[in-house]
């Protein structure tokens, strides 16, 4: 049987970069195709010429052996091809129905809309592929995992049958993206053929029937998911071996550089949202605070990085009392912050990198002479961190909305490891990234915690407090409740420990069946 | 399976400086704003022929006639722009006449007349250039302030009353005090709604319409018959300034050109200095991009708010008083038509970047000088001016519209930028 869709020698350029050098692709019908590859592979660009958002410089598209020239989105659609991307296109004050409807309106009368017909079209779908999609919702009440089931419904009503995924699961929850993979799979099983692009190996060997692998915008290889493994995946996508696990020596920790005694937090809305909390972070050594999201941990952070006012207790750095200091002040102590929400806090997405390159130091020499600034040395450092920290970008002139999730976070990290810092605060340093990424600045952790300076990492992510920290601290409710050395830890107390359960404790807490599915998905 | 080497890309090979590229980048500015504005001017001119009356007479006979229909609607509408056109920029064959009569003669009474016009639209973009930065700076940094209109009149009462209260003072040291008195004036009157959006959240926008009610209500009071500035003539408005305090002119009458033009322009190179090359303008911006981020980068978000909202009113309060002390010489309840408030349009036009701002309040002057004659010579109502305006910013608002009026394809720029997007994933 000839491919549902076939993809031959298809090239394009940008200025300065070849982002698709002559890639083929085949997908057949009925079958889950993965593409793997970082950031910046070439993933998106491909999909985004088989969408039609681009046009090839060179290549053809074959459709049903049929040779398709494909111009937008539109003419996607018609022949069958349908894409959800990765921020979602819905209007959340619109209904389901209303969502799936817009821009293909089902109308009698002339001028009335008939949503009861689309609404039991929607309910027909939802059956048949097991999606439990209720119509007559408002888009806002769904949560992201259902949002985006309403993206997959919207391209079956349209008629398609070849759909494209674009790294769907980095907006689910564990239990989302099972969820999710369990719908593709009904969908494969009656006869769609699906485009899955990701960089999670685990994602990859789970769901796919073909892996096809791009590096630097070439395909490298390809791969059946059932005679290969993470290591050799990641080899491929990296073009090197990785380490999935961080070497790293046994710790020296030296003097104390951080220490908080007592501290409260207040959130106006959840009362206490840290409470009295005490520990020290030595200079040499990873404190990692693990827990499951929303147990103060956030709010530690921004009180630690004076974005957020302390009740009482007392914070010290290195001798300083900073209990109430600002983050200018903190700056000035050599204290770096690698903050949870990088688009948020971190980064100026409307800016050039350059300016999001020193952002925290534009006000002092060389990058200011009085109130002037010097742009000859904002230049000259961006261009070295740049290259230092392999940011791929054009250009340093470039917005940094343009660069993806992870050089935007290298972005980050080249501009807070610069110079000498005393203590670094890391809040979810690799939230969302790809695995060259992530093993790229556990590495520069490590790095920074052999040269000396004290660590605090706080992370969701169980792995990455365990391969890093060389003590575990796990907060539950706003309170440590206990710490650990992570060399006697494992997965299993420290996940008991984060659903409240001390094991020395003598009337252990109840935990309640939300807390245990969070916390069987850490330990996962 | 493949097996590449390990091969990264070196970034700096990756890097030809888009910066090279400049002329390309203003043609691309530039094309939607002219085209919005041509379009404005062809929509405004079938506006102009079918409400003329000349027109609206005719028109029932337009299947028996419709030469002479057509051909009155041509020549109304060119008879208007021909008009708008030499208010705005001069009736050159008069101005070569009179070069001829100044020449043979040594009379240049009927030269300076003829320069009047061109110099005119100079004189009425002024203030709007001022009115236009301090929307602008605002902007820049993520501020709203709808209240230039009150800081210009806070601006022009404050150079009033220094410009007549002090009498014996050298022009050099009267007429930049005064200057000052109006930028501390709008300063201030701005840096109220700064403060109390930096210390108590107050929306900037609310703050700053109140602020505007004040500020007239209190203009009347003072001008009111006892109020404290009431000059001693019938009218409600203060006593002339003295001479000192006069912004000079530089040409003579009828020619009302004077040096707050120049100002002006220092403004604007002023406001472009701050913004891109000091770090308080850094702040400033980066405030008004993100203010999460820059709370997180060590900026003192509230005193950069309340900086701004000073330096947009300051900018507002200088344009006040370069019109009392370059042409009114008296404050008067009536004081501005409205700069005020055009000058967010004017900022939106400009897209907040100072030059932006200098081109459009040009245009918009020299539209608005025009308008006098148009309305004199071919009686087509000053209004149609505005209407004008409204068109060319709503076409610039909304670039879709011109493409697809003349076919334009989206820039290849967009295509770039989402490139650089899905290239990092």
């Amino acid at each position: 049987m000839p491919p549902i869709l076939e993809l031959r020698g298809i090239t394009k350029r940008f200025p300065g970069v070849l982002a698709n050098d002559h890639i083929d692709l085949t997908l057949n019908q009925g079958e889950i195709h993965a593409l793997l590859g970082e950031n910046g592979a070439g993933k998106s660009t491909l999909m985004n010429v088989l969408y039609g958002l681009y046009h090839p410089d060179e290549g053809e598209i074959l459709i049903r052996d049929k040779p398709a020239h494909i111009t937008g989105p539109r003419d996607a659609i018609a022949q069958g091809i349908g894409m959800v991307h990765q921020h979602f296109m819905l209007i959340p004050v619109f209904t389901v129905t209303e969502n799936v409807m817009l821009g293909d309106e089902s109308i009698t009368n002339g001028v009335v809309l008939d949503r009861k017909k689309v609404a039991q079209e929607i309910r027909d779908l939802s059956v048949r592929y097991g999606l439990e999609v209720n119509p007559d919702l408002y888009i806002k009440d769904l949560s992201v995992g259902i949002q985006q089931r309403v993206e997959i419904i919207k391209l079956l009503y349209r008629k398609a049958d070849i759909l494209i995924l674009d790294e769907p699961t980095a907006v689910l929850t564990p239990q989302e993206a099972d969820d999710l993979f369990q719908v593709l799979r009904n969908l494969k099983a009656q006869g769609n053929s699906i485009i899955f692009i990701t960089h999670k190996l685990r994602e990859v060997l789970e769901l796919a029937d073909r892996i096809t692998v791009l590096r630097l915008g070439k395909v490298v290889g390809s791969a059946d998911p059932k005679s290969t493994n993470s290591a050799e995946l990641a080899r491929m996508m990296v073009g090197r071996s990785v380490i999935l696990s961080v070497d790293k020596a046994p710790a020296q920790p030296k003097e104390v550089v951080l220490k908080v005694e007592h501290l409260t937090v207040r959130d106006p809305r959840a009362g206490d949202a840290v409470n009295d909390i005490s520990f020290e972070v030595r200079a040499g050594e990873v404190l990692g605070i693990a827990g499951v999201q929303g147990n103060g941990q956030t709010e530690l952070a921004q009180a630690l990085t004076g974005l957020r006012a302390v009740e009482s207790g007392r914070v010290t750095i290195l001798g300083h009392d900073t209990t109430h200091a600002t983050p200018r002040q903190l700056f000035e102590l050599d204290v770096a912050h690698v903050p949870e929400d990088r688009q948020q806090d971190g980064l100026v997405l409307s800016f050039p990198v350059e300016d999001n390159l020193v952002l925290n130091e534009y006000y002092r020499p060389p990058f200011a002479q009085g109130i002037s600034l010097n742009f000859k040395e904002i230049e000259r450092a961006a261009a070295e961190r740049l290259k230092e920290y392999d940011i791929r970008t054009p250009s340093i002139f470039v917005k940094t909305a343009n660069l993806s999730g992870g050089n935007q976070q290298k972005v980050i990290v080249a501009r807070e490891f610069t110079g000498p810092i005393k203590l670094l605060i890391a809040s979810q340093p690799t939230r969302g990234l790809d695995v060259g990424s992530i093993e790229y600045i556990h590495n520069r952790i490590i790095e920074k915690r052999d040269a000396g300076t004290a660590v605090l990492l706080i992370s969701n992510e169980l792995d990455e407090i365990m391969s890093l920290s060389d003590r575990i601290a796990v907060m539950y409710k706003g309170r440590i409740i206990d710490t650990v050395n992570a060399a006697e830890a494992t997965k299993e107390a420290l996940g008991l420990l984060m659903a409240g359960v001390q094991q020395d404790a003598a009337h252990a807490p109840e935990i309640s069946p939300e807390l245990k599915t969070e916390m069987q998905d850490e330990i996962a | 399976m493949t097996q590449a080497t390990a091969t990264s890309i070196p970034p700096a090979t990756l890097a030809p400086a888009p910066r090279a590229n400049v002329w390309r980048s203003i043609l691309d500015t530039l094309t939607i704003p002219v085209l919005a504005i041509f379009t404005a001017l062809v929509a405004s001119g079938l506006i102009i022929a079918f409400t003329a009356p000349t027109v609206l007479e005719l028109l029932p006979t337009f299947f028996q006639q419709p030469g002479v229909v057509l051909g009155t609607m041509w020549n109304t509408v060119i008879t208007a722009y021909l008009a708008l056109f030499q208010g705005a920029f001069g009736d050159w064959g008069a101005i070569l006449q009179a070069v001829q009569t100044w020449s043979s003669t040594g009379d240049a009474t009927e030269l300076w007349r003829a320069l009047r016009d061109p110099f005119e639209s100079l004189v009425a973009a002024t203030p709007y250039i001022f009115t236009g930065l301090a929307v602008a700076v605002g902007f820049k940094g993520g501020l709203f302030n709808i209240g230039v209109e009150g800081q210009l009149f806070a601006g022009a009462i404050a150079s009033a009353w220094l410009g007549f209260a002090i009498d014996g003072l050298p022009w050099f040291i009267h007429l930049p005090l005064a200057l000052f008195g109006g930028i501390a004036a709008g300063a201030v009157w701005a840096g109220i709604a700064g403060l109390l959006k930096a210390t108590r959240g107050v929306n900037e926008v609310i703050n700053t319409i109140m602020l505007n009610y004040i500020m007239f209500l209190l203009t009347d009071w003072l001008l009111s018959d006892g109020g404290p500035l009431r000059g001693s003539a019938g009218a409600p408005r203060t006593p002339e300034i003295y001479p000192t305090a006069y912004l000079p002119r530089l040409l003579p009458d009828p020619v009302r050109f004077h040096w707050g033009f120049f100002l002006a322009i220092g403004a604007v190179f002023f406001v472009y200095w701050f913004l891109w090359k000091t770090t308080i303008g850094f702040e400033v911006r980066t405030v008004g991009a993100s203010p999460t981020a820059a709370k997180y980068a060590g900026i003192a978000v509230g005193r950069v708010i309340v900086l701004t909202m000073a330096l947009s009113g300051s900018l507002a309060g200088l344009g006040g008083a370069n019109e009392l002390l370059g042409l009114n010489h008296y404050m008067v309840a009536a004081f501005s038509p409205g700069y005020g408030f055009d000058a967010i349009a004017l900022a939106l036009l400009g897209k907040s970047n100072p030059f932006g701002v200098l081109a459009s309040a040009l245009l918009f002057g020299a539209l608005r000088n025009g308008a006098t004659r148009m309305q004199s010579v071919a009686s087509v109502p000053v209004d149609i001016i505005s209407v004008m305006q409204a068109m060319i910013i709503a076409f610039i608002a909304a670039p879709e519209i011109v493409r697809w009026i003349y076919r334009l394809r989206a820039p290849a720029q967009q295509e770039r930028e989402v490139f650089a997007r899905g290239w990092g994933g």
